[in-house]
């Protein structure tokens, strides 16, 4: 398979003051379509950074990101939304669900910007969340679930719209042993049997083993790449 | 449980607010060093101090809705001390035009002068009783006049916009009977000729009320003599000589009423009894400043009364603005109350200090509205339809210090409930849980 | 709208806090339908399409100076002049001076020229019939308890009889009703009694007539005929003045107060209160959503519509006080004047208040909404999620 993810030269600068502060320096990286990579360092490398970059939450100061052979750092912001309506989901390490929906709801939530009528979303609402294996849960608000419940609904919105690549933010970083690896093994499945391409930052080496390639930052740079 | 506590809370606001009600100034004065000797010396009032204290240092952080309380509290002081100075004004201004010392005589059973007609025997019987003053000469200071209304143009208006003024035609005796009216421009009518003065308030209200100048009543014209001043509801109204009104206006010898100057006022009773035996007679006596704050008293009601209720309504969006504010404030600073109390500070003193702070609030609110409604209002020039008269009275608002402590008043009262449920709340709130938050 | 549950849902976040916000903002318009009401019943009052036919001829001198009867054929003869009629101010109290009743002592064909009163042919022939017959208006009659058949007494507070006693005595033959409840409130208070039955009781009157009323042909004529009206008079001692029934009420209630400018500035002060206190807590409710409303960019949802969904909410916040506020002056105004036993009648809330109400309601929705839904805007997705 070819790449789905490819950036070149990337780097990114804040102004903190008067301070011009280097958080990337120069990423080149390649993430083939149906990878599952892990994105690994420590604290303050840039790791979370570099994935706003890819997921078109953010744009580099410099170099260029093609995703699925479209340039994403030269889209305006209208059009960044709209592609990462159709082209990403996002997991959250605080699953940033909405209070006051449901489950069901929360999941709908990224189909309401489609043309589909209110009988489709919820039937893909529907799919999705018994994807995750909750579909016993549709109606329930977020206060009444467990973390790792609510973790599984964020993961249902995300991949609701269908999208080619899903982008998580240490997605277990705020859950217990047990429930840390249902969303793993779930992200492997959707990555084995749903070719997803899953692009995860993690801390934790033992959720890295959940997927098949792993990259380091240190300092804004890449250092390790494994396998090859 | 809960309920019945709910319910005793009402029932100390209902109680609370009853008292409150009819404590006059002397007494908030007490209640308020009571207060702050509490506050100053006991233990539980110290503690209530410093966490109010600490309260309202931040409060520099919740400007915005800190701004809510005030704001809206001013706006309704400011509103309902408008329009009670608007009824105060008024009120005042037909009381001033009575006197203890002034006698009115009209036909019995006449809601006011403008319904009275007594004709000439009536008069001159009712200027023989005893009991009126004297001048000089012997003759008796006793005033037939004639109250009808004439249509005059409106300042600010097209010719065709009329309006109504009250004209009094006057007996020779009406300067000595109201010493209050003074010419402070041009000079007085002539007797027998067409020739007015008028009241300074009608200047105001009507076109072409300037000594010197001619207007038109009905197709006569009437010369303009000059301006008077009086300090009450005589200002607006327009005077001639009454045996010349009387021909304008068809009247021939019948006159309004009479008023008189009492020999002594303390003889009025005497006076009134003399009129009501005399047989020929059927009249109605009051002292002049009986009639006239009567005169006063339905539009005074109505003014007062569009205040209280206008006043309530917005008391009430205020005091809900205020809960808002107070509620969103004391579930803002949880983890702080919660802290103080698992140190030791007991309940009371937090309730007490989210009072203090709402009371605070409330008491700026309400000074900004009386000040705002006494800088704006005081003084503002109005008119409306004189009571029991047929012209428009021209009156000044008059925010009175009696006024403003009412809008205080208001202004704590809402400030104090706003901030009594907030502070219960903030009292009872779980403190395991509030710290957990942390 | 598929976005109304998301609106509704981010509304009622905080349930106490809205409702606290809508009890303010539903006071504010409680006020509003009231003085608004109040406002516009004083613009209305003398419009009517009947009232535009109908020319009022009083003295030029002062509305309580009487005109000739001789007159009457006069006016008659002018071009442009359909009808004439004529009544006269009887002064009527009842039980008590202070009691003020609207009682007129009027001409034969008096309700033929205000068809905007109704009454049974039967009860205006018995009108006709009897010499001391009175017509009175519906409220008139359930506020003193009268019924058709009484006997009633009523003073003059200006004219006596020939005896000097100012008490007269009527029986009720009929009941008028208003068919135009906006303009023609007071019809339903008024008292009627025969012109020629107060003339020949008071020797005051003398054969003068209080006021003409006359109905012209063409409305776009009534100016010119006003003028020749008066002309019929000029340099006479009975100089007249005719104007529209309209122009006549307008400089009346004029003299009232300048309501307009009252109501007004009373309003003012509410909303200006009103629009701080809505905005406070739409900016709190905005602020607390900061992470959320990031998400939903995340998700896809574009900057202007971020906008959109907050603005939405503060007008839909506003709509809801609004509209029971509204309502509640609206169901309050008659269950007042129904429950004072007609003492009390206050205009009724009418379709003109309600439209310049809706659009205030979101006018303020936009104005309270505009600053939070301009942040919500301008979100930094990756700064608000690092929060």
């Amino acid at each position: 398979m070819g790449s789905l993810i490819e950036i070149r030269d990337v780097s990114k600068l804040y102004l903190r003051g008067k301070q011009k502060v280097e958080v990337l320096h120069h990423i080149d990286l390649d993430i083939a379509e149906g990878d599952f990579l892990a994105l690994m360092g420590p604290s303050g490398s840039g790791k979370t950074t570099l994935l706003n970059l890819i997921g078109g939450l953010d744009l580099p100061s410099a170099g260029s990101i093609v995703v699925g052979g479209q340039r994403i750092d030269q889209l305006g912001a209208n059009a960044l939304a709209r592609w990462r309506a159709s082209q990403v989901g996002f997991v959250f390490q605080f699953y940033n669900l909405m209070p006051t929906l449901s489950a069901q709801r929360n999941v709908e939530l990224p189909l309401l910007l489609t043309k589909l009528s209110g009988v489709e979303r919820r039937k893909r609402a529907a799919i999705a969340l018994q994807l995750v294996g909750l579909a016993d849960r549709a109606t329930h608000k977020p206060t009444e679930l467990s973390g790792g419940q609510q973790q599984r609904v964020s993961i249902a919105r995300a991949i609701v719209s269908d999208p080619k690549l899903l982008v998580c933010d240490e997605p277990t970083g705020d859950l217990d042993r047990q429930s840390a690896e249902e969303v793993l093994t779930l992200l492997r499945a959707l990555n084995r049997d749903h070719g997803k391409t899953i692009l995860m930052v993690t801390h934790d080496p033992k959720a890295a083993e959940y997927a098949n390639s792993t990259v380091e930052l240190d300092k804004g740079t890449l250092v390790v790449r494994e396998p090859a | 449980m809960g309920v019945l506590r709910n319910l005793g809370l009402l029932l100390f606001l209902v109680v609370v607010m009853i008292g409150w009600v009819v404590l006059p100034w002397p007494g908030a004065a007490l209640l308020a060093l009571l207060v702050a000797a509490w506050l100053a010396l006991t233990r539980r009032g110290r503690q209530s101090a410093s966490v109010a204290v600490v309260g309202i240092s931040t409060l520099r952080q919740r400007l915005g809705s800190s701004a809510v309380i005030v704001v809206g509290i001013a706006g309704v002081v400011g509103v309902l001390v408008a329009l009670l100075s608007m009824a105060e004004g008024y009120a005042e201004t037909l009381r001033k035009t009575g006197g203890l010392d002034t006698a009115i005589v009209m036909r019995g059973a006449s809601a006011s002068e403008v319904m009275s007609v007594m004709d000439r025997d009536s008069v001159t019987q009712v200027a023989q009783t005893a009991g009126i003053a004297r001048d000089a000469k012997g003759e008796p200071l006793a005033s037939p006049e004639l109250v009808v209304a004439a249509n005059l143009p409106i300042k600010g208006g097209t010719a065709d916009d009329q309006g109504s003024v009250q004209l009094r035609g006057v007996g020779a005796q009406a300067w000595a009977v109201r010493p209050q009216v003074r010419i402070v421009e041009g000079r007085r009518f002539e007797n027998g000729l067409r020739e007015l003065i008028v009241g300074r308030g009608a200047a105001r209200q009507f076109a072409g009320l300037v000594p010197g100048q001619e207007v038109r009543l009905g197709n006569q014209s009437w010369k303009v003599a000059g301006v008077f001043a009086s300090g009450d509801a005589l200002e607006s109204e327009v005077w001639a000589d009454a045996a010349v009104v009387a021909d304008t206006y068809r009247r021939g010898s019948s006159r309004a009423s009479v008023t008189v100057r009492l020999a002594d006022p303390k003889d009025f009773a005497a006076f009134k009894t003399a009129l009501e035996a005399n047989p020929q007679l059927k009249v109605d006596v009051a002292t002049t400043l009986d009639y006239f704050s009567k005169q006063s008293e339905g539009m005074t009601k109505v003014i007062r009364t569009v205040g209280m209720v206008v006043g309530s309504i917005m008391g009430i969006g205020a005091l809900f603005g205020a809960l808002n504010t107070m509620f969103a404030a004391v579930a803002a600073r949880a983890r702080e109350i919660a802290t103080l109390r698992a140190i030791g500070f007991a309940g009371l003193p937090v309730v007490v200090a989210v009072m203090l702070e709402t009371m605070l609030l409330a008491l700026l609110g309400g000074v900004i509205g009386g000040f705002l409604a006494w800088g704006i209002f005081n003084g503002y020039q109005a008119s409306t339809l004189a009571g029991g008269a047929v012209g428009k009275l021209d009156f000044e608002l008059h925010v009175t210090p009696q006024l403003l402590w009412t809008g205080l008043k208001w202004a704590l009262a809402i400030g104090f409930i706003g901030g009594l449920f907030p502070a219960m709340r903030a009292a009872r709130m779980p403190v395991t849980a509030a710290l957990r938050e942390l | 709208m598929k976005y109304l549950h998301l609106v509704w849902a981010a509304l009622f976040r905080r349930k106490t806090r809205t409702f606290l916000t809508l009890v303010s903002i539903i006071a504010a318009f409680l006020l509003f339908g009231l003085l608004d009401a109040v406002r516009a019943s004083f613009e209305q009052a003398g419009q009517s399409a009947n009232g535009a036919q109908r020319l009022q001829v009083g003295a030029k001198l002062s509305f309580i100076q009487a005109l000739p009867s001789s007159l009457e054929a006069q006016i008659a003869q002018v071009p442009g002049v359909k009808d004439v009629t004529f009544a006269n101010w009887f002064g009527g109290a009842y039980q008590d001076p202070h009691n003020q009743v609207f009682s007129f002592a009027v001409a034969p064909n008096y309700l033929d020229l205000y068809p905007e009163i109704s009454v049974s042919g039967a009860e205006k022939k018995a009108f006709l019939a009897t010499r001391s017959g009175a017509l009175v208006g519906e409220r008139l009659a359930q506020k003193f308890h009268w019924k058709v058949g009484d006997r009633i007494p009523m003073q003059s507070t200006i004219f006596p009889d020939r005896e000097g006693n100012k008490n007269w005595t009527f029986d009720i033959v009929g009941i008028l009703h208003s068919t135009d409840k906006k303009s023609g409130g007071f019809f339903d208070q008024m008292f009627l009694l025969n012109w020629k039955y107060f003339d020949d009781t008071t020797p005051y009157n003398q054969g003068q007539v209080g006021w003409y009323v006359t109905r012209v042909t063409d409305v776009k004529r009534t100016d010119a005929v006003a003028k020749a009206i008066d002309a019929l008079s000029a340099n006479s001692d009975h100089e007249t003045r005719s104007q529209t029934e309209q122009a006549a009420t307008a400089n009346w209630l004029k003299q009232l107060a300048d309501i307009g400018l009252i109501v007004s500035s009373i309003m003012g002060a509410v909303f200006f209160t009103l629009l701080l206190l809505a905005g406070n807590t739409m900016m709190q409710a905005v602020r607390e959503r900061t992470s959320e409303l990031a998400v939903m960019k995340t998700i896809g949802f574009s900057d202007v519509s971020m906008l959109a969904m907050v603005l939405a909410e503060s007008v839909l916040l506003l709509l809801l006080g609004g509209v029971v506020g509204l309502g509640l002056a609206t169901l309050l105004v008659p269950a007042i004047g129904a429950g004072s036993g007609g003492m009390l009648n206050l205009p009724t809330v009418g379709a003109s208040s309600w439209a310049l109400g809706a659009g205030l309601m979101v006018l303020f929705g936009v104005i309270v909404g505009a600053v939070p839904a301009a942040s919500a805007m301008r979100l930094n997705i990756v700064d608000a999620l690092r929060r």
